[in-house]
C-alpha cells in the first residue's frame, strides 16, 4: 500500500481548521465571530492565524452581539442591466472592529453614515456560504443573537 | 522603502515617452507597448538600448514584467525589479532605481509600463482576487472602495457632490489643451452628476478612463545626465506608505498614506508645498485629488472639496493639478502612475505646449495603488533646484 501522503502531511501541520473555515462555521450557526488577542485584549477582524502588529497567537474567538454603526456607504448599480441597486457599507461593530457588509430591508439610499444597525445572517447562495448582513437596529424582525 | 539614504538630486530623469495610447490595434501586447515606449524614451534621451543596464517594470497583465520586457528587447541587465503595488508602483520603482543608480548597481535605468486593458477588457486584464470577508458583498472594485471614502468625506466634512464633480470638470479642461488626451469634448458639473450611475456618489464621469497605453522613462546619474540631449529632471525626494490592502482595513477613509509619503518626500527634497509649481495626483476617481491635496499639505484636512471649487485646479486656476487631463480625461491604462511622471517631466522641461505651467521648476508626482492602499510621492526639479 502506498502511504497516504496528503493525510500524513496534514497530520504534521499545526493548523487543523483555517481562520476562514472557523468564521464560516460560526456563520452557519447564525453567529458573527471575531478574534481577540488575549495578550492585550485587542479585537481584530478579519480572522487570522496571529494578531496584527503583535503577532500574538494567544487568540480567542468571540461572538459579536451584532450591533454596529454605519461608517461609510455606497449605493451600487448592478453590472447586469435591470438588476436592482444594492448597497455596500463599512460597519463599525460595537466590540471594536470594522467589517464590510450590506444593509437590507430599507432602500439603499436610506442607509446613512452614523445609522445604527444589527446583524442578520444571510443564508448564502450558490457562490457563498452564509454571511452576515445588517438591518436597521430599530427594525422589529431579525434580532441579533 | 523610505526616502532615507537617497541623495537629493543624485539621479535625473533624462528620457520620457508615451507608448501608443487610448485604444491600440488588435493583438497588441503589453510588452509591445513597453518596448515601443522604451525606444522612444531612449531617443528622447539620446541614448541607445545597449546603454540600459537597469530594468524596472510593472504591469497589471504581467506577473514578471521586467523579465518579459528584457526577453522582448534582448536585454541582460545588471539589475532588474518588477515591484507590483498597483498604480503607484512607478514612483516606488523610481526610488528603487534611485538607490540602484546611487549604489552603482546600474548606470542607466529604464522604467516602463504597458497595458492593453481596453482591447482585452478590464475584467480580463485585472482579474478579481477572492476575499471571504468582502467578495460576498459584491462591491464593484475598485470604484466601490473609493465611493465609500467619498461618502465618509461628505458625511464627516460636508464635502458636496458639486465639489467632487468639479475635479472631473477641471481635468477635462486640462485635457482639452492636450492633443494626446482621449476626451475631446467639454464637460460640466451637471454632465458629471447626470452621467450613468456606478456607485454613489460616483457616476461614470467620476471614474478614470479604461484605456490601452503605456510609457517609459530613462533615469541615470546626475553626472551622466548633464551631457545628454534634454535638460535633466532631477529626483529631489520621494516617500512611500502602504497602509492597507483591502478597504475594510483602512483605518480612516478620509486620511490616506499620502499624509506619510508626502512629508517624507518634502523632507528629502528640502521643500514645502508652496514650492511646488505643478502637481500630478493620481485621479483614479474624483475623490482622490481632494484627499491628496489635503494629505500632501495643500489645504487643511476636510477642506479639499471647498479648495477645488471655482476652478482653482483648472487651467488658469491658482494651482495646476493634473495638467495632462489626468486619468479622468487624458489616459488611464490601468496603472497610471508612470503617465504622471512623464507629464511632470514635460512640465519641468517646458515641453507641455498649451498646458505648460509658467516658470515650472518643481513638480510633484503622487501615485496611488489598490484601494487607496499604496501611496508614493516623488518630487522632481529642474537644474535650478539642485
Amino acid at each position: 500500500m502506498a502511504t497516504d501522503t496528503t493525510a500524513a502531511s496534514m497530520a504534521m501541520n499545526e493548523m487543523k481548521v483555517s481562520p476562514a473555515a472557523t468564521y464560516i462555521e460560526y456563520c452557519k450557526k447564525g453567529q458573527l465571530a471575531y478574534q481577540v488577542s488575549l495578550d492585550d485584549n485587542q479585537p481584530f477582524f478579519y480572522p487570522r492565524v496571529a494578531a496584527p502588529k503583535t503577532g500574538s497567537r494567544n487568540l480567542e474567538w468571540r461572538v459579536s452581539k451584532g450591533l454596529g454603526t454605519v461608517y461609510a456607504t455606497t449605493t451600487t448599480t448592478d453590472v447586469k442591466k435591470g438588476n436592482p441597486d444594492y448597497n455596500v457599507v463599512l460597519i463599525d461593530i460595537d466590540e471594536g472592529f470594522r467589517m464590510m457588509s450590506r444593509v437590507e430591508d430599507i432602500s439603499s439610499t436610506e442607509v446613512k453614515v452614523g445609522m445604527r444597525v444589527k446583524m442578520r445572517m444571510h443564508p448564502g447562495d450558490d457562490k457563498n456560504p452564509p454571511y452576515p448582513v445588517f438591518i436597521p437596529a430599530d427594525a422589529k424582525s431579525g434580532a441579533a443573537k | 522603502m523610505s526616502a532615507q539614504g537617497l541623495k537629493r538630486g543624485s539621479v535625473a530623469i533624462v528620457g520620457a515617452a508615451e507608448a501608443d495610447l487610448g485604444q491600440v490595434v488588435p493583438e497588441t501586447t503589453p510588452v509591445d507597448l513597453m518596448a515601443q515606449a522604451t525606444l522612444r524614451a531612449l531617443d528622447d534621451a539620446g541614448l541607445k538600448l545597449s546603454d540600459v543596464d537597469g530594468v524596472f517594470a510593472a504591469a497589471s497583465q504581467l506577473s514578471m514584467a521586467s523579465v518579459d520586457v528584457c526577453e522582448y528587447l534582448g536585454l541582460q541587465p545588471k539589475y532588474q525589479d518588477s515591484t507590483r503595488i498597483g498604480g503607484s508602483a512607478f514612483m516606488s520603482l523610481l526610488s528603487h532605481a534611485h538607490l540602484a543608480l546611487q549604489s552603482g548597481l546600474c548606470s542607466v535605468a529604464m522604467i516602463t509600463y504597458g497595458s492593453t486593458q481596453r482591447i482585452m477588457t478590464r475584467a480580463a486584464a485585472s482579474p478579481r482576487e477572492w476575499n471571504q470577508y468582502e467578495t460576498p458583498y459584491r462591491m464593484r472594485s475598485p470604484v466601490g472602495a473609493y465611493a465609500l471614502a467619498a461618502s465618509r468625506h461628505m458625511a464627516q466634512y460636508g464635502t458636496t457632490r458639486d465639489q467632487i464633480a468639479e475635479v472631473a470638470v477641471s481635468a477635462r479642461q486640462w485635457a482639452l489643451l492636450n492633443p494626446r488626451a482621449w476626451e475631446k469634448d467639454p464637460l460640466t458639473i451637471e454632465d458629471v452628476k447626470n452621467a450613468r450611475p456606478v456607485s454613489t456618489p460616483f457616476t461614470v464621469r467620476d471614474c478614470c478612463l479604461v484605456n490601452d497605453g503605456g510609457g517609459a522613462i530613462i533615469v541615470t546619474t546626475a553626472e551622466r545626465a548633464k551631457s545628454l540631449k534634454k535638460p535633466p529632471v532631477y529626483v529631489l525626494g520621494s516617500g512611500e506608505c502602504m497602509s492597507h490592502r483591502n478597504i475594510t482595513s483602512m483605518a480612516d477613509l478620509t486620511v490616506t498614506g499620502a499624509a506619510v509619503s508626502g512629508p517624507q518626500a518634502f523632507k528629502a527634497a528640502g521643500l514645502k508645498s508652496s514650492d511646488v509649481n505643478v502637481l500630478g495626483l493620481y485621479d483614479a476617481f474624483t475623490i482622490n485629488p481632494i484627499l491628496f491635496l489635503e494629505d500632501l499639505g495643500f489645504c487643511p484636512k476636510g477642506e479639499g472639496g471647498r479648495f477645488v471649487e471655482g476652478g482653482r485646479i483648472a487651467p488658469g486656476g491658482e494651482l495646476a493639478v493634473n495638467t495632462s487631463g489626468g486619468g479622468l480625461s487624458y489616459c488611464h491604462p490601468g496603472m497610471y502612475g508612470l503617465m504622471i511622471l512623464i507629464e511632470q517631466v514635460r512640465q519641468v522641461r517646458g515641453e507641455a505646449g498649451k498646458r505648460q505651467v509658467k516658470d515650472c521648476n518643481v513638480a510633484l508626482a503622487h501615485g496611488n495603488g489598490g484601494v487607496l492602499s499604496t501611496q508614493c510621492t516623488a518630487i522632481l526639479g529642474s537644474a535650478a533646484t539642485v
